[in-house]
């Protein structure tokens, strides 16, 4: 078995205007891999359409973890396979408190008959908290409700501590938050990282690259990967900006 | 023990619709006549005032018209109702001698567990009688009484008197009348000045016979500074033919006291609910109602603060859910009679299938209650395009120096949050049951533990399959 997410000429619409347009990527366990582009050209597109998205519809191509095709797999199933996307825009859900949350989701991902234990749950929760330099009051509170944009940021990567992804999507996790969030947050991906996981992630600047360094940069313009290379491509962007990649997506 | 086959369909997810047999030392005929009445107070060998009260309440309902405001009533024959069955063994103190079948059936329904568990006293009404009340010694020593509303008749005939009938009178509206009419079973309590029952009294209702009423009166006073909760339950089989349940619960909460009343009603979906509950509340009291409604046909019921002296305070929390074929018309009534009182009423509706839920609520506040305040909130939660959902508030301010807040909103489960919530792992029935629990953790909240659980357990049984 490849240990590797694969994405083969994948093309997606929404009604009637295709969004993604042939995309091609590999990224092995072990690897981190950041996804640069214009705003509007279909990164948030490709992490909604890995995990099933339902407003999007396939026409085109293969999504394969760990060689197996997900695009027929309900967006639960997908997860407990180890997909896991930390939302650009986590939606709130009133009434639901994190904790108890997170112990339906930890629960779902275990064989039938077995039970999260309490110590496993409280033991995890705990180094995630502390990773994280957040007070576990916070898991009173109900899931991203009233949160701050830099919370519910946060809030995200603590989910991902919690449920061991072995593939992480990161849809602009970086925006909104200050340094020394910034900071925390590429800490609790950094601890996590090694030859299991591997990942996407989608930003904008190369302030969070520096953090959390990539072991390959893809730039995607107008639904389709233009340019690939390490992590100084990132750096060029950020001097030099889109204009001469948008020319190579035209050429 | 039997299920019918008909409603099955409509019930395929109620737990609680088998019967048992009848047998009964009394069965009245069918309809509301004057001989029924004569033969209720009969059996229960009432004071002639009280014969006379049922008479008169029995014209007052033949008088009254058939309310047309609200959900729509026209299937219910009243002339096919039984309306007083007296099971064998009536009003036990002791468990061993509530007759087998009848143990049987509470067994089933987990009442004597839920007795040795936390609670203060147990109560349980089969048709027309309570079979079973009990109080537990250490209540009854601080002079807590926890009757059957018979008993209470019968052992303090003054209290009684001077209460009952004052807070919900038969002229209230013409579910009250009947009840009044031929009232059987329910609670009386008694909490004594500055007695705080920390611990819920629970009363379980259950029927049983097909095609039958049951009209329990409830009597409720807390002292001076005192302090209770009240627990009710509800189920019935699930027959073909309706059944027809209509309570009148009365209150009082003296100055300083403190009470609460929950409901967790789930009446089988061929039974009409139509119930009032009212109470009064004086200086400075706190009256607060939590009403779970998932059963039941048809459900009509606006449980009422009465805010009557001085800083009296007054709060409905409800939840109601309809599913297929079911209407639930609840809400709740705050009416300031006197200054600096309070409200707040917190209405939860959840719609699935064809089934509609509305809320019916009246704020009044009346010219001299300066200073005075109500909050409304409601909120509906439609599970698809089928379902459907109303709000009519009525606000009656006459007195400048008062307020009234209200807020409604109307959400469908949203996709958005489901796709969150699937992508962690949860299936798409746990991720729209998850939100549905959030949606009324604020008044699940507000229940005890155990009640909290069975809450959620019953929305999650109707919530089975509801989306996709
Ligand atoms: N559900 C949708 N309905 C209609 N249009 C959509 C939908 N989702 C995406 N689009 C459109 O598809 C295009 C790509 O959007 P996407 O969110 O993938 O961009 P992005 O690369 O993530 O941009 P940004 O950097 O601003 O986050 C945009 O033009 C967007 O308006
Ligand atoms: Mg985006």
């Amino acid at each position: 078995m490849t240990h590797q997410l694969e994405i083969r000429n994948l093309h997606a619409t929404v009604g009637d205007t295709e969004i993604l347009k042939g995309i091609n990527l590999i990224v092995p366990r072990g690897e981190l891999h950041a996804i640069m582009g214009p705003n509007g050209n279909g990164k948030s597109t490709l992490a909604k359409v890995i995990v099933g998205d339902p407003e999007y519809t396939v026409t085109q191509g293969e999504v394969l973890v760990d060689g197996q095709n997900i695009l027929e797999m309900e967006p639960d199933e997908r997860a407990r396979l180890g997909v896991f996307l930390a939302f650009q825009y986590p939606v709130e859900i009133p009434g639901v408190t994190i904790a108890n949350f997170l112990r339906l989701a930890m629960q779902a991902r275990k064989a039938e008959g077995e039970e999260v234990s309490f110590t496993e749950f409280y033991g995890k929760l705990q180094s995630a908290l502390k990773t994280l330099e957040w007070d576990e009051s916070i898991v009173e509170r109900y899931l991203n409700a009233g949160f701050s944009g830099g919370e519910k940021k946060r809030n995200e990567i603590l989910q991902m501590l919690m449920l061991e992804p072995n593939y992480i999507i990161m849809d602009e996790t970086d925006s909104g938050l200050d340094v020394d969030a910034l900071k925390i947050v590429a800490r609790g991906v950094n601890s996590m990282r090694g030859p299991s996981l591997g990942g996407l992630i989608i930003t904008h600047y190369q302030r969070l690259l520096d953090y959390i360094v990539p072991d390959k940069v893809h730039i995607i313009v107008n639904g389709k990967v233009v340019q690939t290379g390490g992590p100084e491509l990132a750096k060029k962007l950020d001097s030099e900006g889109y204009d001469w990649v948008k020319e190579l997506a035209t050429a | 023990m039997t299920i019918n086959p008909e409603v099955n369909e409509i019930n395929k997810e109620y737990e609680y619709g088998w019967s048992n047999p009848e047998r009964y030392a009394v069965k009245a005929p069918k309809g509301l006549r004057r001989d029924v009445v004569e033969m209720i107070s009969r059996a229960k060998d009432e004071p002639q005032w009280m014969l006379d009260f049922r008479l008169k309440a029995l014209d007052i309902f033949y008088s009254k018209p058939m309310p047309t405001w609200g959900a729509d009533l026209s299937g219910l024959n009243l002339d096919e109702i039984y309306y007083y069955i007296k099971p064998e063994g009536a009003n036990a103190r002791s468990w061993d001698d509530v007759p087998d079948d009848v143990k049987q059936t509470f067994e089933r329904l987990g009442i004597p567990e839920a007795e040795r568990a936390a609670l203060a006293g147990v109560g349980a009404q089969y048709e027309s009688e309570m079979v079973y009340h009990n109080l537990k010694e250490e209540w009854e020593k601080l002079g807590v009484v926890f009757l059957s509303i018979e008993d209470g008749l019968k052992e303090y005939p003054e209290l009684f008197r001077e209460h009952f009938a004052t807070i919900v009178p038969p002229e209230d509206n013409k579910f009250a009348a009947i009840n009044s009419a031929v009232w059987s079973g329910g609670s009386f309590v008694y909490v004594p000045k500055g007695v705080k029952v920390d611990i819920p009294l629970q009363t379980y209702f259950r029927i049983n016979a097909e095609s039958s009423g049951q009209f329990e009166r409830t009597l409720i006073i807390i002292d001076e500074g005192a302090q209770a909760h009240y627990i009710e339950g509800c189920t019935a089989p699930a027959y073909s033919s309706d059944s027809f349940h209509s309570g009148v619960i009365e209150i009082v909460v003296k100055e300083g006291a403190r009470f609460r009343y929950s409901t967790i009603q789930n009446w089988s979906h061929n039974v009409y609910n139509l119930v009032t509950q009212r109470a009064a509340v004086y200086a400075g009291g706190v009256m607060e109602w939590v009403d779970g409604n998932l059963g039941s046909k048809v459900t009509m019921k606006y449980p009422a603060c009465y805010l009557l002296e001085e800083g009296a305070r007054g709060e409905v929390l409800s939840i109601a859910m309809a599913g297929r074929g079911q209407h639930q018309d609840a809400g709740a009534k705050i009416v300031h009679f006197a200054p600096n009182t309070s409200g707040t009423i917190v209405s939860k509706s959840i719609s699935k299938d064809s089934g509609r839920s509305s809320y019916r609520g009246l704020v009044k506040i009346y010219e001299g209650a300066r200073g005075s305040q109500t909050n409304v909130e409601c909120d509906a939660l439609l599970l698809d395009d089928e379902a459907r959902t109303d709000t009519y508030p009525y606000i009656e301010i006459e007195e400048k120096d008062a307020r009234v807040g209200h807020e409604a909103t109307v959400s469908k489960i949203n996709d958005e949050q489901i796709l969150y919530l699937q992508s962690r792992g949860l299936s798409e029935d746990e991720a729209a049951g998850l939100i549905v629990r959030g949606f009324i953790e604020p008044i699940a909240k507000e229940l005890p533990l155990e009640y909290a659980v069975e809450l959620n357990r019953l929305i999650e049984l109707e919530m089975e399959g509801s989306v996709g």
